[in-house]
């Protein structure tokens, strides 16, 4: 009767509360539109930090510089972990190595292999044993496998997605295509994990899973989020921290509660839409004022 | 000799320590407990929990899936001398409290988060709990209550007890008695308060024994676990049924994965209410119908067969030499095929209770050569106290009385029990318990008679029984069974008691109409856009043509509309074996039956969905109204 996980899911060597990521002044443009400006942020072990902002304010190309698809003309990127790393300029697979996972907005899934595939691929970055030895799998590489089939079914348990673990991606509806991608980024055991709209286009039973998945991963084994979201209700449900972006800048940033009230964040707002921070969160300000 | 149910399991313990008790699939890979590792896990349980200062006369209480901790609990308990008492995982804040205060429950054992939170939240009404023992740590890391403790400390602090306390656990065990109360088991109660029938080891003892002595199992049978254990139907099988023969009972991974567990596993026995048996023959129909023309035409031409056998054996004639080669050919091409595909190939037998199936459901599975039977008994009587014998199958009927039971119907033609395995009373409840049982006879609250042959026949709930306008008598139930044998009606009520003519409301299954609907390229949103489709009217309409072809004119369905909600036990619409509860239904609907009788062809509905977090929104629906003899 085993319970609870065996696993731990985070190979970070830090504290919570530890400084994680250290950006600095980040600039970044393309054939002179300007993507980001200036652009500093924190981010600390174990938080959850959510990037909010309306559409091309830069949310999407800030989480590609830490990723590694782009590189910013200015600035610095460091990562904390073992030791201090630049990143600024690093590979992508360089910083998935380093332990910065991350999923996409379109899902990024081998459609036609089976959910437990697609998270064994996830661990491939940890994996010891040459091309000649996994042929003949026998020794180490047998044991590497078997070890890495452990670690994923403790994905498996905590994403709950037992009951879809053989079929092939490509079958399943959009939610748990969803969920499986968000496993297949811990398979690479982050410290800090990534999440382009990780809730877009779902349902509200859906989010609603998809948030305590989240909150799951985060609260059970520290691994520090960082995500960007549309959906207010969700955002200042579960983040510890909120940074508002708007036409490439930082305007904004502090406890939901902070940014909700902040003056430039509903004036970068009231533009596009009146009602984003609907229902309580709107009746609590009345009440406050 | 044994006559608790903790002294059986020493019995197994001792002699099969290595024999598999249990199994659970956890990771992927099915995980066994030997009854040794059963026995260490129950003592040390117990142990723990009784140096937490649980006393005899208390009880505990046990929500959450079917795990091997559910079980061990039960036992632990027992072994203390206490009561158990299991709780429907969806069951209302108010039932739970309720039934945790009137049974004087100091532990609580649940399985994980989602149950510790639902128990933090009602904490303050639970007086006289001392702890809440939950067996999956996940999510709980963070959580202080210092009443919470894991399952895994309890046994440990068992094992400290023991090594203070050597030989005590075996005394304790020892000096257990067949009258004392081992289960306190929910009735499904329409209205008030939940009833809890008290059950003693003898009850429990003796009913297991019972039923083996008319259907043999072996220790070396299989059985797979995945009703809820808080059913009393489970609790036969698994507690009673399990410690008498010694067989291993296997629990699923999730619910989700049943399915896919059932057919690793391939038990030899299987109990489920008719909801279970009516889903197994829509996936038949569902796969068939997606599959290759190849496979249609075998089907096809095989289930005649089947159905031919199935009716000379129900008739218990001989088949002729030719049909049963036929059948033979049949079985091995395409029913051990489908057999295997639901986990049912090496069934001996296989049981259906709580409610009535279907004539239908019964011959589609008696043509695979599937041995349903159904059983009658009620949670007072331990679940069972009648059943088909092997080759004595009528599907109007529920059987003869299994050994040491008595069955009389008294002058009201109410049906009256009397066996070992009945209740001693309701737990703490003199007013109901003077009720059901007098001069040791428990009233069952059904109407019934004998048949020719000795079967004992249960009527509908007299209540229930309708008069249709020419006067006739007739269950909704009958017309009801007749729609969900097609694959695409979940649920369907019938009115027609009172009314001029018959009419349905009707539930669509969602999973399989949402499938034929993609596959006639219709899309769709959700279960209420789906159920409104004109085109899935149209497919129902057929299905309600094809019922109505079968059933006499003054009782062929008239007009039906497709409900844009399923019934849910939530609601309290069904109950929580999925029996639907007509009065609570015909009540809450009573706008959409007035416009079943009107001239209109349609009616605008608004419900109010909740969502988790407490918002609010008000739906809009137009229902349409479909009549069958043409307009509509």
């Amino acid at each position: 009767m085993l319970r609870g996980f065996r696993h731990q899911l985070n190979s970070t060597q830090l504290n919570p509360g530890d400084l994680q990521l250290d950006i600095q002044d980040v600039q970044l443009s393309f054939l002179g539109v300007t993507a980001l400006l200036n652009v500093s942020l924190n981010v600390h072990q174990s938080e959850i930090l959510a990037i909010i902002g309306p559409n091309g304010a830069g949310k999407t190309s800030l989480l590609n510089c830490i990723s590694g698809l782009y590189h910013p003309q200015v600035g610095r990127i460091i990562y904390y972990n073992s030791g201090q790393h630049d990143v600024t300029k690093l590979r992508p697979y360089q910083i998935a190595k380093l332990g910065i996972a991350r999923s996409f907005q379109n899902i990024e899934l081998f459609r036609h292999m089976s959910v437990l595939d697609n998270l064994l691929a996830g661990c491939h970055v940890y994996m010891r044993s040459n091309l000649l030895s996994s042929m003949i799998y026998w020794g180490s590489a047998q044991r590497e496998q078997i070890e890495f089939r452990q670690f994923v079914e403790d994905i498996i348990d905590l994403l709950e997605i037992e009951a879809i673990r053989k079929q092939t991606v490509g079958s399943l509806s959009y939610g748990l295509q969803k969920r499986v991608e968000l496993g297949r980024a811990l398979a690479m055991r982050p410290s800090i994990l990534l999440l382009d709209e990780p809730m877009a286009g779902m349902n509200s039973e859906e989010k609603e899973d998809m948030a305590r998945f989240v909150l799951d991963v985060n609260e059970e084994h520290g691994v520090t989020i960082v995500l960007i979201e549309h959906d207010m209700g969700v955002v200042m449900d579960i983040s510890d921290r909120v940074v508002v972006l708007n036409f490439g800048q930082k305007i904004a940033e502090g406890t939901p509660d902070e940014v909700r009230r902040d003056p430039h964040v509903i004036q970068a707002y009231l533009g596009e839409d009146k009602s984003v921070f609907p229902f309580k969160y709107g009746q609590q300000n009345n009440n406050n004022g | 000799m044994a006559e608790t149910l903790p002294q059986f399991l020493i019995e197994h313990a001792r002699q099969t320590p290595n024999k598999y008790a249990m199994r659970e699939r956890n990771y992927g890979i099915w995980q066994a407990i030997t009854w040794g590792q059963y026995l260490e896990h129950v003592k040390h349980f117990c142990l723990g929990m009784v140096s937490l200062g649980l006393q005899p006369e208390e009880a505990i209480a046990i929500i959450g899936d079917n795990r091997p901790e559910w079980v061990i609990a039960e036992l632990a308990a027992q072994s203390a001398g206490a009561k158990s008492i299991g709780l429907y995982q969806d069951s209302g804040v108010k039932e739970i409290i309720y039934i945790i205060l009137h049974a004087d429950v100091s532990f609580i054992i649940v399985e994980d988060q989602e149950q510790v939170d639902k128990i933090l939240e009602m904490w303050s009404e639970l007086r006289g709990v001392r702890k809440v023992i939950y067996y999956d740590p996940k999510g709980l890391r963070n959580y202080t209550e210092d009443f919470l403790i894991s399952f895994q400390d309890v046994e440990q602090l068992g094992q400290l007890y023991d090594r203070d306390h050597p030989g005590w656990f075996e005394e304790r065990v020892a000096q257990g008695k067949a009258s004392d109360i081992a289960i306190l088991s929910t009735t499904s109660g329409t209205t008030g308060d939940p009833k809890l029938a008290a059950l003693t080891h003898e009850s429990m003892v003796s009913m297991g024994h019972n039923l083996m002595k008319v259907d043999p199992m072996a220790p070396q049978d299989e059985f797979v676990s995945f009703l809820p254990l808080a059913w009393i139907g489970e609790q036969m099988m698994v507690i009673s049924c399990g410690l008498k023969v010694g067989f291993t009972v296997n629990f699923p991974e999730e619910p989700e994965t049943v399915q896919h567990d059932l057919r690793e596993i391939g038990p030899q026995v299987m109990f489920s209410p008719p909801r279970i048996w009516e889903n197994l023959v829509s996936q038949v129909q569902v796969k068939i119908e997606d599959s290759s023309l190849l496979k249609k035409k075998l089907y096809n031409w095989a289930m005649p067969i089947g159905y031919q056998m199935a009716d000379i054996r129900f008739r218990k004639d001989t088949p002729s030499l030719g049909l049963r080669w036929k059948y033979k050919l049949a079985d091995w091409l395409i029913f051990q095929e489908i057999k295997d595909h639901l986990g049912l190939r090496r069934l001996k037998r296989a049981y259906t209770g709580g409610a009535a199936l279907g004539p239908d459901v019964f011959r589609f599975f008696h043509a695979l050569g599937v041995n349903l039977k159904q059983i009658y008994g009620q949670t007072e009587i331990n679940g069972i106290a009648v059943v088909h014998r092997d080759g004595d199958i009528k599907f109007q009927t529920v059987g003869t009385p299994i050994p040491e039971t008595e069955i009389k119907i008294d002058e009201n033609g109410e049906i009256l029990m009397r066996s070992p395995a009945v209740m001693t009373s309701y737990y703490r409840n003199p007013d109901a318990t003077a009720g059901a049982l007098k001069d040791g006879w428990l009233h069952s609250g059904d109407a019934g008679y004998f048949d020719e042959d000795g079967h004992l026949i249960v009527i509908d709930r007299a209540k229930d029984v309708m008069t249709l306008h020419d006067g006739t008598k007739f269950s909704p139930q009958f017309i009801e069974n007749k729609l969900k044998f097609s694959p695409y009606v979940r649920e369907a009520v019938v009115f027609g008691g009172d009314w001029p003519f018959v009419s349905a409301m009707i539930n669509i299954d969602f999973a399989n109409v949402g499938k034929w609907a993609e596959n006639h390229q219709i899309a769709y949103t959700t279960y209420t856009d789906l159920s409104q489709k004109a085109q899935v009217y149209d497919l129902i309409r057929r299905q309600v043509e094809r019922a109505n072809a079968d059933l006499p004119p003054a009782a062929r369905i008239q007009r039906f509309l497709l409900l844009h909600k399923e019934l849910d036990a939530d609601d309290a619409e069904l109950t929580r074996t999925r029996k639907v509860r007509r009065n609570l239904v015909a009540q809450r609907y009573d706008d959409i039956i007035s416009a079943l009788y009107s001239q209109s062809s349609h009616l605008d509905v608004e419900t109010t969905i909740t969502y988790q977090d407490g918002r609010t929104a008000v739906l809009q629906t137009r229902l349409k109204i479909e009549s069958m003899n043409g307009g509509g």
